[in-house]
């Protein structure tokens, strides 16, 4: 009757079977640097563009919208707080996230999934490498480390795009902008702020690398793969930030 | 290198009784057989007899149902798979067709066992892999590729990069996936040309899945000769090394000069095991559709 059950529930052991791996894989000899270093390249710098385009441009609109509504109560000067509150718990993670995932998630499935239904990553267990390690471990340790300071990067600039809006529309210095904006940063917001990207970062490249091990049935197959990917993995951003927001909410 | 293991005369691969099965049809029904070091076995069948599925699970990539699998003195069968890949670093494998990683350039294809699959104390120094990738594929007479990538080459080409990637750490039993499956004759003779220089150069342990039965002909009566840089045709006809019975008395039994034995596998059961002329001499129908004179 619970037959319906049954292939999701099978997806995600399968998807914690080969997170348990890939994360015990990063205590256990041979590492591969070498490919640590090339992932860090490709999502880290690769991405840097468009987080800051994005980063710039999300602290640019949620100015303008807030100034409207603060202009209501006379309260203009307190942007620099909202937005700061705004961009460093939420949208900066958030947004960050999702662009990667929507960049790298789907490169890592594309890229494995070609691997896979070509026989590469067969061919590479014959060679006696583990595909675990060499294609799962990297990419998760590179979106680690990468996507806090690509969050963290995207959040700065958000500010600088509000200051430019309050300099030039609501003729706020950099004093009246700067100076709350830091003050009413506490120290909740900034945990919150990066712990979020840092699992964000699981989330990503687990996904990506799982849907990349399991594609089947050729083309079509990595055309699948890769748009599950990013679809779930940008469901699963939101959810984890709202169990994370619950949580750090009531601290 | 597993120097051990090419100079006597042991065996690099067991199988006994293995048996594998998907959704009811089985692929390998009780199949028994071994290869001694050195020893060439030539697999003839029809696609989809379980040749290639025989291969998988002669290095673990395939589990079996039943049975055992024993590789370079190591039981295979029901072990982690991270136990098997310093095993499986000391086997070359050719796939199908060719396995070649496709985002990497000819060179590092073929300096990839040598990086990563060895453990640290054999691994050879980094000033060196260079040099044993440019040898390894002289080998093949592709040293003017390096730089190029896998899809930039023809079908036959990467089937010899394929070639060169499999034997670089010089292993003591090679795998070949039908090394001649699509592949116009002349070239298909150029790669089991190489297969047999490989074998007669160092003393390799050869599986060879094919169904061309010119390919086993080839490998049971070509020797090359490292003096001419060629093939050559062995004088005398190979006198029959043994039966088609499955034990193996190798100090009483006259020894041919390369040491060829046929399977024809029949939808996953073996059909026949022997010599060339037991091979040609044999009255199974099924068997005689891979026999051509």
């Amino acid at each position: 009757m619970l037959d319906f059950l049954k292939p999701p529930v099978a997806e995600l052991q399968d998807f914690f079977a080969l997170a348990g791996r890939a994360l015990k894989n990063i205590f256990r000899a041979p590492h591969y640097w070498d490919d640590v270093a090339i992932q860090m390249d490709v999502i880290g710098v690769g991405s840097l563009p468009i987080v800051i385009l994005t980063g710039f441009f999300s602290g640019l609109v949620i100015t303008m919208q807030m100034s409207r509504a603060l202009a209501v109560y006379g309260a203009t000067g307190q942007v620099g707080p909202i937005v700061m509150i705004t961009l460093v718990r939420e949208l900066g993670p958030v947004l960050t996230a999702l662009l990667v995932a929507g960049r790298n998630a789907s490169g890592i499935a594309s890229e494995l999934g070609s691997m896979k239904v070509t026989e590469q990553i067969d061919a590479m267990r014959a060679l006696g490498t583990d595909p675990i390690k060499k294609l799962v471990t990297p990419r998760l340790i590179a979106t680690c480390i990468m996507l806090p300071q690509l969050t963290i990067v995207a959040d700065f600039l958000g500010m600088v795009g509000g200051y430019i809006i309050s300099y030039f529309s609501l003729h706020l210095t950099g004093a009246q902008y700067w100076t709350p904006a830091y003050q009413a940063l506490e120290y909740n917001d900034l945990v919150q702020g990066l712990l979020k990207p840092f699992v964000f970062a699981f989330i990503i490249s687990l996904v990506g690398c799982f849907y990349g091990m399991k594609t089947s049935g050729g083309t079509q197959g990595v055309g699948r793969a890769t748009t599950q990917a990013v679809v779930v993995a940008s469901v699963w951003i939101f959810v984890i930030t709202a169990l994370i927001t619950r949580v750090f909410v009531n601290l | 290198m597993s120097e051990t293991v090419k100079n006597t005369n042991e065996c690099v691969l067991r199988f006994e009784n293995v048996s594998l099965s998907f959704d009811q049809t089985k692929a390998l029904d009780r199949i028994s057989f071994h290869v001694d070091a050195g020893e060439t076995r030539v697999i003839l069948g029809a696609s989809g007899s379980g040749k290639t599925m025989l291969l998988k699970t002669a290095i673990g990539l395939v589990e079996p149902d039943e049975g055992r699998v024993v590789l370079l003195g190591e039981e295979i069968v029901h072990r982690k798979e991270r136990e098997l890949f310093p095993l499986r670093a000391r086997v070359g494998v050719l796939f199908q067709e060719g396995g070649l990683f496709d985002s990497l350039t000819v060179e590092d294809n073929v300096a990839y066992p040598l990086e990563n699959t060895l453990t640290e104390s054999e691994r050879p120094d980094p000033a060196h892999i260079y040099d044993r990738v440019v040898e390894t594929l002289r080998f093949v007479e592709l040293e003017e590729t390096l730089e190029k990538f896998p899809n930039e080459l023809s079908g036959g080409m990467r089937r010899r990069v394929g070639i060169a990637r499999a034997v670089v750490t010089e292993p003591a039993l090679v795998l070949y996936d039908s090394p001649t499956a699509g592949l116009d004759p002349i070239t298909a003779n150029t790669i089991m040309a190489l297969v047999a220089k490989n074998r007669d150069s160092q003393n390799t342990a050869s599986l060879i899945v094919t169904h061309r039965y010119q390919d086993g002909q080839l490998m049971a009566n070509f020797r090359y000769n490292p003096q001419r840089g060629q093939l050559e045709r062995l004088q005398h006809e190979p006198a029959p090394q043994r039966a088609a019975t499955t034990e193996f008395s190798s100090g009483s039994t006259k020894k041919t000069e390369t040491r060829t034995i046929f399977m024809v596998l029949n939808e996953g059961r073996l059909a026949f095991e022997g010599s060339q002329s037991e091979l040609e001499s044999c009255t199974d129908t099924y068997v005689r559709n891979f026999v051509r004179r």
